[in-house]
């Protein structure tokens, strides 16, 4: 299991790549978070924001068959399109796989501690958390 | 009892700092308690910690609730509710 918070961007070929080696994987899901139409800085808090998404990912593993997974989160400055966040899950199925890729993503936007400043012309401003995202991390209880 | 408090984000900026060391009377033992007790400073601490405002806490890197403990030497921080992903 990997978790890493970078500055740097990821390739999702590589990282899907290397949670594929073992012989009885049978599905990697993946997905990858962009950045939309405005400039941005993410900011995070350094040591709590790799322990939380550790723990995501074991609630998890607890709940799906996760033969290995990866999650990389980027801070700091993003321009449209950049990329911000990979999830990646192997699995000897897809069920398990899809399931627990998207149930990381969900819990990850509502306990993660992460916060976007958008920039724009009007000048710069924090997003609000949205209640869709709790929702969405509602419905895995 | 000394504590380390931490900011983030939009409350770092309000209050102008993103850590401060502070000592705490006995009494105030809880996240809640921590709260009301920086809302009693005044201006700007007043509306970052005001009652109706969305924030969540964490005391040694856990997510914690408005009644969880607070001891010394802990780690405390606030920040608005997350926007990852």
């Amino acid at each position: 299991m990997k978790v890493a918070i970078q500055r740097e961007d990821f390739d999702l070929g590589g990282e899907v790549r290397a949670i594929s080696k073992k012989h009885d994987i049978g599905a990697v899901a993946s997905f990858v978070g962009l950045v939309r139409d405005v400039r941005m800085t993410l900011e995070h808090y350094p040591g709590m924001t790799e322990r939380a998404i550790r723990q995501i990912v074991d609630e998890a593993a607890s709940r799906w068959q996760v033969m290995d997974c990866t999650v990389i989160h980027r801070y700091g400055e993003l321009a449209p399109n950049d990329q911000i966040v990979l999830v990646a899950v192997a699995s000897a199925h897809r069920g398990d796989a899809f399931a627990a890729c998207e149930f990381i993503m969900d819990y990850l936007k509502t306990q993660a501690p992460f916060w976007k400043k958008e920039h724009r012309a009007a000048g710069a401003t924090w997003v609000e958390a949205r209640v869709a995202d709790d929702e969405a991390a509602g419905r895995w209880k | 009892m000394k504590v380390k408090l931490l900011f983030f984000a939009s409350l770092r900026e309000q209050l102008g700092r993103p850590a401060e060391e502070l000592e705490l009377p006995p009494s105030v033992n809880t996240v809640a308690a921590l709260r009301d007790h920086l809302r009693g400073r005044g201006g700007e601490w007043s509306t970052v910690f005001a009652p109706n405002r969305a924030l969540r806490a964490a005391v040694n890197q856990d997510m914690a609730q408005p009644a969880a403990p607070i001891k010394a030497g802990d780690e405390v921080a606030f920040f608005p509710p997350v926007t990852g992903g």
